[in-house]
């Protein structure tokens, strides 16, 4: 079911390349005022869907609505009323951070006046005062993607795209992007945030659409997504490696070995219960146990067991 | 549609402002691409002309050529920028703003269409101070101009239209080099009555040729429209030429930058 308070509707959107499905029947929909989180590996489709939202790319089939638009029939309208911060900044390298400011003010036709005082209160939110005058080639990574969330917010936007806001940031980075988002949602603007880190999903996401080969294969809260994969866990961390393998066959079928943590994970529906079996069939097997918790799934057991890959491959 | 009109135009204006921008940021890039046909010129002015003992004669011929030169090497500087644009990620930002779509690739143009005509300015100052005569007034000067910007503005969307067609600078440079030999193949540097009869018969169809006899004749140089077909048309040629290119390449350029989101 769609509402008209529905910021972003995907309805069965393909979109192919040649043989290659990039988009195959991609659903989604996302409430005014929330930030969802497309969670997804490498191609799994992610920046094609926010290319498609963002009016730069056009789609094959299916039906999409951006704030209350259509974006074939209506793309001057949506682009009025989104904003887009892409993987790579864009915005023009060998100008200044204000002048780029200035110019993206200008052609969301806020006039002169406006555009330039617009630019002004942009560079203070964002901390980018000191250096608005220098060639955006001297900003680093972390500035430059600032700038970046700053341009798309010139209008202040009803839908904001952030393609993996925070991919190749370092740690410092990726938290002064973060809060940025942050501080937006509190105005209610709605957003879509793709990204492969599960942890950017957890922090900021009310729902999460994990994508895979072009389509959404779950979605839900984080705490649903997690429940999905049959509640509680029980880690056991083992002393000595070589008793790995006997630990796993005392747990049957279901037991998960990570070899490099010593780590044997068991479900644990019945958590305590399940925890005083556990800690007795280690005793009684002889095997030393460095460690055992209990504790809820992570979202990298969901995402991997959803997306069937290998810890490796993700 | 007179909203939409303003529009391209303001937005137009602001595409023309960031080339401008650019500019002032890097300066010394434009000086270089100011001199560097100045260069050309005195070059060969002085190894060709005076090697032959025939220098004010060899400049005053030689000038015209170098014009011409000058608007097709523009070619060069239309596809690079183009192609440096689309490799960055501030186009998607242009084409996610509702803006109109056409002031990017018209911002491009008003941009290089002012640097050629600051370069013509800068060599037809040079020209003269070499001793360029130009014995054909005023009015004939600025027909000159008008010609040469009008080759110029052909390059300009073959420029564009090559720069999305290939999409990387790679073919930018294949470009580059291919230039030199079809700006050579030209009555740039020598007349085609000095060349082989088949050569100087192709040489005269070059739109560069075209533009550089005509410019010639304008400057009251006797003797350039006589002979071929071609010479006697020379005037017809150089308006053709750039016209059909761009009544070629405009609507295939404008269709390529449309096509971008397929």
């Amino acid at each position: 079911m769609t509402h008209a308070t529905d910021a972003i509707v995907m309805e069965g959107v393909r979109k192919r390349y040649g043989e290659k499905s990039a988009l195959d029947g991609l659903d989604l929909v996302v409430a005014r005022g929330t930030v969802h989180g497309m969670l997804g590996p490498n191609g799994a489709g992610k920046t094609t869907a926010v290319r498609v939202l963002a009016t730069l790319l056009r789609h094959d089939e299916g039906v999409v609505r951006v704030a209350g638009h259509d974006i074939r029939t209506e793309a001057r309208e949506v682009r009025r009323r989104i904003g887009l911060l892409g993987q790579h900044a864009a915005v023009d390298e060998e100008l200044s951070g204000r002048q780029n400011l200035d110019m993206f003010g200008r052609l969301y036709h806020l006039g002169a006046r406006r555009a330039a005082a617009r630019a002004d209160e942009l560079l203070e939110r964002f901390g980018l005062v000191d250096t608005g005058r220098k060639s955006i080639k001297q900003y680093s990574g972390g500035m430059r993607r600032r700038l970046d969330l700053a341009a798309s917010l010139i209008t202040d936007p009803a839908v904001l795209f952030l393609d993996e806001p925070t991919t190749g940031l370092d740690p410092r980075g990726r938290a002064e992007v973060w809060a940025s988002v942050r501080s937006l949602v509190g105005g209610g603007t709605t957003v879509l945030l793709t990204t492969q880190y599960l942890d950017e999903a957890d922090q900021l996401a009310d729902r999460i659409s994990v994508v895979d080969s072009g389509r959404v294969i779950a979605e839900g809260t984080a705490d649903q997504l997690k429940a999905k994969v049959g509640g509680d866990r029980i880690d056991v961390v083992v002393r000595d490696a070589r008793q790995l393998a006997s630990a796993a066959r005392l747990f049957g079928d279901e037991a998960t070995v990570d070899e490099d943590r010593r780590l044997v994970g068991v479900p644990a529906p019945d958590r305590m219960a399940a925890l005083t079996r556990a800690v007795q069939a280690l005793e009684a097997a002889g095997i030393e146990a460095e460690d055992v918790v209990v504790r809820r799934p992570t979202l990298d057991e969901v995402f991997l067991q959803l997306t069937h890959r290998t810890k490796e491959a993700v | 549609m007179s909203t939409t009109n303003a529009t391209v135009l303001i937005d137009s204006w602001t595409m023309t402002r960031r080339e401008l921008a650019h500019w002032q940021r890097q300066p010394v890039q434009v000086v270089i691409g100011l001199i560097f046909p100045v260069m050309l010129l005195l070059m060969f002015g002085y190894l060709m002309g005076a090697g032959r003992g025939i220098e004010g004669e060899y400049i005053s011929f030689l000038v015209p050529g170098m014009l011409a030169l000058t608007m097709v090497f523009g070619l060069e500087a239309t596809m690079l920028a183009v192609t440096q644009d689309l490799g960055k990620g501030v186009i998607d930002r242009f084409r996610s703003m509702p803006m109109a779509p056409s002031a990017v690739l018209v911002g491009r143009s008003v941009a290089d269409m002012f640097q050629s005509a600051l370069s013509l300015v800068v060599m037809i100052g040079v020209g003269f101070a070499l001793g360029w005569r130009w014995d054909g007034g005023v009015a004939a000067l600025l027909g000159a101009v008008g010609l040469l910007l009008l080759l110029r503005f052909a390059m300009l969307w073959l420029g564009i239209h090559l720069a999305m067609l290939a999409g990387k600078p790679e073919l930018v440079t294949a470009v580059q080099i291919l230039v030199w030999p079809i700006g050579f193949f030209s009555n740039a540097f020598a007349t085609p009555q000095s060349m082989p009869d088949w050569l100087g018969a192709a040489v005269e169809w070059n739109p560069l040729s075209a533009t550089a006899a005509a410019v010639r004749d304008l400057a009251g140089v006797p003797g350039q429209l006589s002979g071929s077909w071609a010479a006697e048309h020379t005037y017809l040629l150089a308006v053709a030429w750039p016209v059909v290119l761009i009544a070629l390449f405009f609507p295939l350029a404008v269709r390529r930058f449309r096509r971008l989101s397929h």
